[in-house]
């Protein structure tokens, strides 16, 4: 019988399981994520297994599947432990030796090391990576050291002794009251207090109520939620049970983009282990607390990330937003009371329960606390999921973590918050990262998408692409987001093409201020961040496309040629190879040529020179 | 519990929870709407009923035809922030809509010359799913319903077909206040047929016969005589 009901057989399983599993003592963690996976991960781990049973090592090596271990861009990467040993870019060929090598318990694979592109020095133990070193890895911490399948394996690590704790010493009020002052604020963007939102669910009059998690993560390059939902389902099941416990619940949903299957296999997978083991269910640990959690697949439409729309979605009607109040809290799914949070936020829940208040109040600002799960993706060189403190400064993050901007161009903005989030330019690099600094700056926390941008980025062709991705996900209802958001792209359409005129600036700052002060909801009320920031900061990109037709960046076709530095050039002809239109000519080791007419500016030739002989004009 | 509000400077005492928008109705300010209708549930999509309002020392701009009043509440519906607001509005709706006569009426009104804004569309559906709200939340025949979403969105039929849900009631072509729904008058047995763009919808053929069939027919002769009544009136004037 597994189900646990008293602390005694909590106890007696996870020892059961940490015996069992004390024989092997080579572990190696390879990630089954969805990065890593789509690198053939899944063929490195059963080539892996092989190579295990052909050695007859079974006893003494471990592989554990796990999620995401954040270094996606060079998957599959696996660790080999307890050496503390990261591989990259790992293949079925491979596994042979890398098991052997384990097996004695020394050597190391040079060529699988990661090597800093700068120094060229490679970096032997995972703690010792630059992007993991500078992270403080709170919530993500499982992610990539569990199996995310094996509910023991979570359980041996510290998992559901939160819920323990809860469900045997402390009254819904106090969980609430431990909430509020750990200081923990939404994760999903809206940064609103956790607590709170958990103690107005909770005094909303109705004996029924839900809860949700929104894990309809839909920014372009985030993969914060997923990576959680694939790597360590259990703590935002575990999360969502204490929060249910809080506030009363007996129903409970997870939101989820049916683009992500992984998370879905896993989380249902948890689901039904917590059931197994008594977590979920009726009389939960014998407390006479019941809950029972079902996954809603989402179809993929940005806006119900919206919590109104979310709701609307769970319901089965389409998804669009509603007026607020009432808030969720008060009248949500089906009329009832509803608290919904972001999944990252109810993976906060179990440390804070278990930690205590202190410990997590004690990271982060003032208002902002603990930590933020980030992905970091752009013109940065090391690129993946990091998670650091409240308050860690764009430059840390960038630049000590990044490792700085892929060859050696210059930094020149990051975008936070997705779609709705704002560009920070190099003179706010400094800035510390948190709910009220970001806000400050005209950008958003969002979910945690962080998009590196260097010289190469036009900042009005960036906006344009975000106001694009706007005009299609916004769902239509109210004037403002669907009218303003296509006076807006048509607008930033002329400019990009060329056809900018006096008046445009104007234009759109006065739409988008608009768009701000009266949109229905969140989506539409920030939808116009990526080009305030963008006019705030820098506007005299604007001024060049519109009043001199110039492109600087190299972005916007009509308005920019390349051409070769006869000075820079050392007719290398590796230009003149690859340019697909032949608009290149020159002799070896002569200055060559490259024939605007022919051009069709596709920067081939711009991304391949090594002498940095082409230039835009 | 009536509560005391004050709209324009005057006080007016309403029920807890009353809108704005009907709050300033008893005080007798008519605030100008597009999407509100009294029988439909508020729907604030249009956003130009929206007003200031000061509570708790804090002022907002919020729609009035959705946010419930509180004690003490300070309405203002003719601020310069408001009127800047709504002649947004009607300037980017007419972006969309030229020649919709509502709108411009509107424009009129608030003295707009030039939209400044750039014309591509030239529809006549403004939106606001009045039609489509009151076939669901009135009629209950659910004959037509918002697809697609942004720019695509549009009033039509379940899948873009004929549909033989639709009662021919009328209602929606009544209600519409840009006139952008027709009731054509066709064929010998429904005699009537609505069109929106390029889609329509056609009263049931068999007249309301089969056994199945759940409307009422002597509700459906009633609706068909109040509107022939009410298009002979209408055709005569």
């Amino acid at each position: 019988m597994k189900k646990i009901r008293t602390h005694s057989d909590f106890e007696r399983i996870k020892q059961e399981y940490l015996k069992k599993s004390s024989g092997r003592t080579i572990v190696l963690r390879t990630c089954l994520s969805t990065g890593c996976r789509s690198q053939k991960s899944v063929a490195v781990s059963e080539a892996l297994w092989s190579s295990i049973e052909k050695k007859g090592l079974q006893d003494k090596i471990e592989i554990k599947q796990t999620g995401c271990h954040g270094f996606c861009e060079m998957g599959p990467i696996m660790v080999v432990e307890p050496q503390n040993i990261f591989y990259k870019k790992v293949t079925p060929d491979d596994t042979d030796e890398i098991i052997e090598m384990a097996a004695n318990g020394g050597g190391v694979i040079d060529r699988l090391l990661w090597k800093d592109p700068v120094t060229k020095e490679t970096v032997k133990c995972e703690r010792e990576l630059p992007l993991y070193k500078n992270q403080k890895k709170n919530v993500t911490y499982k992610s990539g050291r569990i199996d995310p399948k094996d509910i023991r394996d979570y359980i041996a690590a510290g998992g559901y002794e939160a819920l323990i704790k809860v469900i045997s010493t402390m009254t819904p009020d106090e969980v609430i009251d431990e909430i509020i002052a750990s200081g923990l604020r939404g994760r999903g963007g809206g940064g609103f207090p956790t607590g709170v939102k958990w103690k107005i669910c909770s005094e909303s009059p109705g004996d029924i109520k839900y809860i949700i998690a929104n894990g309809d993560e839909g920014d372009p390059g985030a993969f914060m939620d997923r990576s959680l939902m694939e790597g360590d389902p259990h703590s935002i099941i575990e999360g969502m049970i204490i929060g249910a416990y809080a506030i009363g619940a007996v129903q409970g949903f997870i939101y989820v983009r049916d683009e992500y299957p992984i998370a879905i296999d896993h989380l249902s997978g948890a689901i039904t282990d917590a059931e197994e083991y008594g977590f979920l269910g009726n009389n939960i640990l014998d407390s006479g607390f019941s809950l029972s959690l079902k996954i809603k697949r989402g179809a993929g439409a940005f806006v119900c990330g919206e919590e109104t729309a979310l709701i609307i979605s769970i319901e089965g009607r389409s998804g669009m937003p509603r007026s607020r109040p009432p808030y969720p809290a008060v009248e949500g799914l089906w009329g009832k009371p509803t608290v919904i949070n972001n999944v990252e936020t109810f993976g906060n829940v179990p440390l804070i329960i278990s930690r205590g208040r202190e410990w997590y109040a004690d990271t982060g600002t003032k208002n902002s606390k603990g930590t933020k799960v980030f992905s970091l993706v752009g013109k940065v060189r090391n690129t993946g999921l990091v998670e650091v403190e409240m308050g860690t400064t764009l430059r840390e993050i960038v630049f000590d973590i990044g490792g700085g901007i892929r060859r050696d161009r210059s930094f020149k903005a990051v975008q936070t918050g997705g779609p709705s989030g704002g560009c920070i330019p190099m003179s706010r690099i400094d800035m510390p990262v948190d709910y009220d600094s970001l806000r400050e700056a005209g950008a958003i926390m969002g979910s945690g998408g962080i998009i590196v941008m260097d010289e190469t980025s036009c900042m009005v062709d960036v906006a344009r692409y975000f106001v694009g991705f706007l005009m299609g996900e916004s769902c239509g209802k109210c004037v403002p987001c669907r009218e303003g958001l296509q006076q807006m792209y048509r607008i930033l359409e002329n400019i990009s093409e060329g056809n900018g005129e006096e008046g445009d600036i104007d234009a759109l700052l006065e739409v988008g201020q608009f768009m701000k002060t009266t949109s229905l909801c969140g989506l539409g009320g920030t939808a116009s961040n990526p080009v305030l920031s963008t006019l705030r900061h820098f506007k005299s990109e604007y001024e060049s496309h519109i009043f001199e037709k110039k492109c600087t960046a190299g972005v916007c076709k009509n308005l920019f040629d390349y051409y070769i530095d006869d000075k820079l050039c050392t007719g290398c002809s590796l230009c003149r190879i690859k340019c697909p239109e032949k608009a290149i000519e020159g002799k070896k080791k002569e200055p060559h040529v490259l024939d605007k007419a022919k051009c069709i500016k596709c920067s081939i030739c711009f991304n391949s020179c090594k002498y940095g002989a082409i230039l835009i004009t | 519990m009536k509560i005391p509000v004050i709209i324009d400077g005057q006080l007016v005492k309403v029920e807890k929870g009353t809108s704005v928008i009907k709050a300033a109705g008893i005080a007798g300010i008519t605030i100008p709407t597009l999407c509100y209708h009294d029988a439909l549930k508020p729907y604030g999509a249009c956003r130009i009923c929206m007003v200031e309002v000061i509570y708790q020392k804090q002022r907002r701009v919020v729609t009035a035809c959705n946010f419930p009043t509180e004690a003490g509440m300070e309405v203002h519906t003719d601020t310069a922030k408001v009127r800047e607001i709504r002649r947004m509005v009607i300037r980017l709706l007419l972006a969309r809509c030229p020649d919709v006569p509502i709108l411009k009426k509107l424009a009129q009104s608030m003295g707009i010359e030039d939209i400044k804004l750039k014309q591509k569309d030239e529809k006549e559906c403004i939106l606001c799913g009045l039609c489509v709200r009151f076939c669901d939340e009135v009629v209950g025949a659910n004959a037509i319903g918002l697809s697609n979403r942004g720019i695509e969105r549009e009033v039509t039929t379940p899948f873009k077909v004929l549909s033989g849900t639709c009662i021919g009631c009328g209602s929606c072509t009544y209600i519409c206040p840009t006139g952008c729904i027709e009731m054509v008058v066709d064929g010998e047995k429904t005699g009537m047929r609505m069109e929106m763009g390029n889609i329509s919808i056609d009263p049931c053929q068999d007249n309301y016969e089969c056994e199945t069939c759940d409307v009422d027919k002597e509700f459906m002769t009633t609706v068909k005589r109040v509107f022939a009544e009410f298009r002979n009136k209408y055709s005569s004037h």
